[in-house]
Formats: C-alpha cells, sequence, structure tokens
C-alpha cells in the first residue's frame, strides 16, 4: 500500500507543475502587466500618482515583473510553496485569509449536494436496474434526462420567481449563506438559518448530477445482477430483497466511490453561477468577482487551489476504491 | 462500399428510438432558423418595389431605400409601393420604447424585453450564437482531442505519458472558472468564446480516441497493414480512425449541448456576446432584471435553450446506442 501511494503522489508532482504552468500561462495572457494594472484597479482607493508609482514599484517587486518570465514563474512557484499567494489587489487583504472564509462555504454547499445526490440516486438507479426497459425504468430515465438539460440558473430563476418571494410563495430566503442576525443565533438556530438558506442553492446543484449518477449506479447495479454470485444467493433461497439490497447493491456502490472524486471540480465551477445568482459568498462568487476585477492574486490561487484539491480527492476516491473492494489489490492498480 | 453499408446499418439502429429522431429534427430545424433567421424575422421587408425598382432589403440594403423608415411606409398603405415583410416583421434590435416589456401579444408572440424589443426574433436570431458556437467549439475540441488522443494512443511511450499528464492537469481545473478567467483577460467575442470553450473542453475526445487507438494498436488488421509496409500515416488515417471516429461523433453530440450551456451561462453572467448580438442566455439575463414585474420573459429564452441541449443530448445517446448496440443498457 505505501508503495502505491507513493507511486500515485509521485506522479501528482507533474500533474502539479503543469497545474501551476497553466494558471501561470492563463495570467500571462490577460492585456498589460498586472503592475499597472493593480494601480488602475486602485485608482479609486489611490487618488494621487504618486502613491500609485509606489503601489507599481512595490508590485514589480514583489512580482519580480522586471525579470524575465521565467524567473518570474521561478519567484511565484517559490512563493506557492509556501502557500504564500500574496494580497488580493482589490482589499490588500491576505489572498489565504479570503480563500479560508469563501472555501468552508462552498465545502458546506458542495458536500451537501454530492451527499443529497448519492442518497437519491443510488436507490434509483439500482430500482430502476431491477425491471431494466420496464415502464418505471424509462420514466425515471425520460425524467433525469430533462433535468439534467435544464440551464441551472434558469432554473435558479424559476425557484426564486415561485418560492423566494417573487409573484408567489415566499418560502425561501434567495440571498446570502446566512441571515444578516445570524451571529446572534444559538448554535442550532444557526444551523437552523443556514440550512434554510441553502435550500434553494442545493436544489439548483443537485438536479443535474442527479442523472449522471443515477445511470452510473443503474449501469453498476446491472453488472452486478448479471454476476455468478448473485445466481448462487437465488439458488441458496435467499429472498429477492435480500439478494438485491445487501448483495447485489453493496457490490454495485463500489464503483460509485471512484465517482465522488471527478464530481468535485464540477461542482466547483457549477457553483460560480449559482453562487453568484444567490449572492453565496463561496469560492465561485469570490472567483466571479476577482475576475471582474482583475485581481490577479485570488484568481491564480483560486484556480491552484481548487485543481490542487481535484487532485487530491481523486487519489483519495482512488485510495478507497481500493480500501473498499478487496478484490482489487494495490499492486493490480499501481 | 462497406462505409456505405455501414452507414445505413446505424442509421436503421438510429430510426428505432422515437426520442432520437424526435431530436434529430429539433436539431435540424435549429440549424434552418439559425440559418434563415434573416428571412424569419427581419424589421426590413423581404422583398419590395419602390418607385419602379425592386429590392431585397432584408439582404441588402441598396443606397436608394438606405433611409426608408419601412414600418412608417408601410403604415401610410401608399400607392405603387409594394412591401413583403418576414413573418415577424421585427429585427434582433429593433427597439420599440413605447412597448416596454409587453406581455404577450399578438404582435409580440414572446412579449418584449426592457428596451421594446420582440423576444421571439432576439430568440431566432440568439439560435445563430448557439449553433455556431456549438459547432465551431466542438470542431476545435474534437480536433485538438483527436490529434493528442493519437499521439498519446498509436505512437505510446514518451508522448503518451506527457499527453495523459496533460490531459488530467486539465481536468484538474474547474473548466467554467477557467474560461471566465480567460476571457475576461482576452475580452468576451463570439469567437473568442468558441476558442475558449474549444480549447478547455478536448480531453474527454483525447482520452477516447487515445484509448480506441491503444485497443486496436495491436489488432491483426493494423499488424497487417504495418508489416504491409504502410506508413505511420497511411495506418492512422485509413485503419485506426475510421474504427475510432463513431464513438468520437457522440462525446461531439454531447460536447454541443455542453458548449451552448456554457456560452448561455457566459452571456448570462454578462460575459457573453457584445450586447448588440442577441443570444439566449444574454435575453435570460436581461430578464432578470425584470423578474419582478415580467417573471415571463425568462420562459421563453430558458425553454429554448432547455429544449436545444434536450435535444443534443438525446441524438447523442441515441447515436451511441445506434453505434453500439451491445453497449445498450
Amino acid at each position: 500500500m505505501v508503495t502505491y501511494l507513493l507511486k500515485r503522489i509521485l506522479l501528482m508532482v507533474p500533474t502539479l507543475f503543469g497545474i501551476t504552468l497553466i494558471t501561470f500561462f492563463v495570467i500571462q495572457l490577460a492585456p498589460g502587466d498586472p503592475a499597472s494594472l493593480k494601480a488602475q484597479s486602485g485608482t479609486d482607493a489611490l487618488k494621487s500618482d504618486q502613491m500609485a508609482a509606489e503601489v507599481i514599484e512595490e508590485t514589480k517587486k514583489l512580482y519580480g515583473l522586471d525579470r524575465p518570465l521565467y524567473v518570474q514563474y521561478g519567484i511565484w512557484l517559490t512563493r506557492l510553496a509556501k502557500f504564500d499567494f500574496g494580497n488580493s489587489y482589490r482589499d490588500h487583504r491576505p489572498v489565504i485569509s479570503k480563500i479560508g472564509d469563501a472555501l468552508p462555504i462552498t465545502l458546506t454547499l458542495n458536500i451537501l449536494t454530492i451527499l443529497i445526490v448519492y442518497l437519491i440516486s443510488i436507490p434509483l438507479g439500482a430500482y430502476s436496474a431491477l425491471k431494466p426497459r420496464g415502464a418505471g425504468d424509462k420514466l425515471s430515465a425520460l425524467m433525469l434526462f430533462i433535468l439534467y438539460s435544464l440551464p441551472n440558473f434558469w432554473v435558479a430563476m424559476m425557484l426564486i420567481v415561485l418560492l423566494g418571494g417573487g409573484d408567489y410563495l415566499n418560502l425561501f430566503p434567495i440571498a446570502g449563506f446566512t441571515s444578516d442576525n445570524a451571529s446572534s443565533l444559538s448554535l442550532i438556530g444557526w444551523l437552523g438559518n443556514v440550512a434554510w438558506h441553502l435550500v434553494l442553492p442545493v436544489i439548483c446543484l443537485t438536479y443535474a448530477s442527479l442523472a449522471f449518477l443515477s445511470r452510473f449506479s443503474r449501469a453498476s447495479m446491472l453488472d452486478v445482477i448479471r454476476q455468478d454470485y448473485i445466481r448462487t444467493a437465488r439458488a441458496k433461497g435467499l429472498s429477492e430483497r435480500r439478494v438485491i439490497w445487501k448483495h447485489a447493491l453493496r457490490n454495485a456502490l463500489i464503483p460509485l466511490v471512484t465517482l465522488m472524486g471527478t464530481l468535485l471540480p464540477s461542482l466547483l465551477a457549477g457553483s460560480v453561477i449559482i453562487e453568484q445568482i444567490f449572492a453565496i459568498p463561496g469560492m465561485g462568487r469570490l472567483g466571479f468577482e476577482s475576475v471582474l476585477s482583475r485581481d490577479y492574486p485570488v484568481i491564480m490561487a483560486i484556480a491552484f487551489i481548487s485543481a490542487l484539491l481535484t487532485l487530491v480527492s481523486v487519489l483519495v476516491s482512488d485510495v478507497l476504491y481500493v480500501v473498499i473492494d478487496p478484490r482489487i489489490t494495490f499492486k493490480r492498480r499501481a | 462500399m462497406q462505409e456505405q453499408s455501414y452507414i445505413s446499418i446505424v442509421w436503421r439502429q438510429f430510426k428505432k428510438g422515437r426520442l432520437a429522431v424526435a431530436s434529430l429534427a429539433v436539431v435540424a430545424a435549429l440549424f434552418v432558423i439559425a440559418i434563415f433567421a434573416p428571412f424569419i424575422a427581419n424589421d426590413r421587408p423581404l422583398v419590395m418595389r419602390y418607385k419602379g425598382g425592386t429590392y431585397f432589403p432584408a439582404l441588402h440594403l441598396s443606397k436608394d431605400v438606405r433611409d426608408i423608415d419601412f414600418r412608417a411606409l408601410a403604415g401610410k398603405n401608399s400607392d405603387g409601393i409594394f412591401m413583403l415583410f418576414a413573418p415577424i416583421p421585427y429585427g434582433p434590435n429593433t427597439y420599440d420604447l413605447s412597448r416596454i416589456l409587453d406581455g404577450p401579444s399578438r404582435e409580440h408572440l414572446f412579449g418584449t424585453d426592457g428596451e421594446g424589443r420582440d423576444v421571439l426574433a432576439e430568440l431566432i436570431w440568439g439560435s445563430r450564437v448557439s449553433v455556431s458556437v456549438g459547432f465551431v467549439a466542438v470542431g476545435i475540441a474534437v480536433l485538438i482531442g483527436i490529434i493528442l488522443g493519437v499521439i498519446a494512443g498509436y505512437y505510446g511511450g514518451a508522448a503518451d505519458l506527457v499527453i495523459s499528464r496533460l490531459i488530467e492537469v486539465m481536468m484538474c481545473f474547474p473548466t467554467f472558472f477557467l474560461i471566465l478567467a480567460v476571457l475576461a483577460f482576452i475580452g468576451p467575442s463570439i469567437y473568442n468564446i468558441m476558442v475558449v470553450i474549444g480549447f478547455t473542453s478536448w480531453t474527454g475526445t483525447a482520452r477516447l480516441v487515445r484509448g480506441e487507438c491503444l485497443k486496436y494498436r495491436s489488432r491483426e488488421f493494423i499488424v497487417a497493414a504495418k508489416v504491409a509496409g504502410a506508413k505511420d500515416r497511411r495506418i492512422i488515417f485509413r485503419h485506426l480512425l475510421p474504427n475510432a471516429l463513431s464513438p468520437v461523433l457522440v462525446v461531439a453530440t454531447f460536447g454541443v449541448a455542453s458548449a451552448i450551456l456554457v456560452e448561455a451561462s457566459l452571456s448570462f453572467l454578462g460575459f457573453g456576446v457584445p450586447p448588440t448580438t442577441a443570444s439566449w442566455g444574454s435575453v435570460l439575463s436581461q430578464a432578470q432584471d425584470f423578474m419582478d414585474v415580467a417573471w415571463w420573459l425568462t420562459l421563453a429564452p430558458g425553454f429554448a435553450i432547455f429544449l436545444t441541449v434536450t435535444a443534443y443530448n438525446l441524438l447523442g445517446e441515441g447515436l451511441r446506442d445506434a453505434i453500439d448496440p451491445n453497449l445498450k443498457t
């Protein structure tokens, strides 16, 4: 196991290097150099030219912008290794603390979403696999397909109109992660307040992945049901319920574990638009705002950190795969 | 001859899926609408006889009729002037400030937006953006995917190692955020959107083509071609790619659906096509501003996006089933 882990982590190094290269390349696409842009973006705060010049000087020194490109890259890389992402151009707060505020919110949103997606789609997929091509299977497939194709920003708008105090019901708040007075609430009250705020965004994030995962769980279940050991279980007289839910489902779950890693990046990206619509101060909104204001340090940090997180979660799900399924050995995987 | 029969087999299989055939019809209709948009929704007459000459103002504004206010002229009903308008006599940029946020009516089937533009006309012209972005972006992605996939899968070795890492790197990034950031830097325009979506969505095709090449590389017919002295280029283009192409077509169809969604999302966020070009996402984005007074504005553009994306997805599904009936689960 240790050799497998080591090998995987070693393989992560070139990937990580590639991630930094692409992040750096994206920033180089920007017109003008970051230093003058920093001065520009700061004009509201920095009224005098002298201060602007000072900022340009400071930024140039910080990033080594007067040096050749590969040196700049090297400087950035060494600072990255220390998890030093610099300060935001907008409010001069350290980038890491801005991300520290936003990341837990997005993670709450996404973990909740993944949990709900799994809770619904596994039984749904398994159920449709019991009678493949039956009426229930076909109906659920079509419904899921329709859900999958609904643009989530449209659904978000419709939900706001219908349930968020537009013209119809006023059931759910439509903006923010908590109410303004949330800090005065007790812990349970606070959790309830957060949950109440998250209902609509979580619906928007959930329904599209539902289709993908249910189809996957259905295919996986169909695969298992054809195996010899299921026939054996039936032959020795176990009840159908026991065969399906105990023998088949548990084995069908295994491939679903690996998917967890691949779901994360799409959920992070999906949140840009949902977090923007529902005004949730998570990574997506922070990313969008930093893109709007060309806040390079924040953009670079978000791209790098989410790529890193994805890389790690892929590794974790691969390891989980081996841990859960005793038939797969580390040797064969490596 | 053999290829012909393969296509007819696939077509026969494809026809069995009713939903797939219906979605093909929707996609075809969308193409027709996009191509003929100027003839379906236009504030300039298609044909007009004016002062003895015949003009086609919808196609070309010759200088004799350039300064005419067609709408006013049509109202006057003057003799000797004949004008044939398009079925929807509004362009995507026909502003009528006296009719802002009108509900659906006989004149404006889907109502008018915040600047008095006919929503239906905007949607018809917006289909051009969706169709072209979907096509060009996926074209770019498929091209990159095939090239890198073949290099990795056919040649293997160091090339495979490097390309596989590159695929992994690209898959780690949150694609939408990456697209957003790049567009913010190079400036949003329809061409940039196509290119950026293309350059960020090739990984699926590349992985698929790589897998197919690995699968066929050691098969007898490839080995036989090699023994017969065929060059790499011939093996790749004559023997390998034709076998890998049908699954690529399936992935590409799904890719069009997601490219259309990405464009709509970008336009919705204000990072899409410029405001003078109608796009489904930008109509929807405008509608968001008037949600409390005219929420029905969101219905038509949202439904247009939904219908198109569903059609492409169902088409992809139908193609997949037709190409490999065994895969049908």
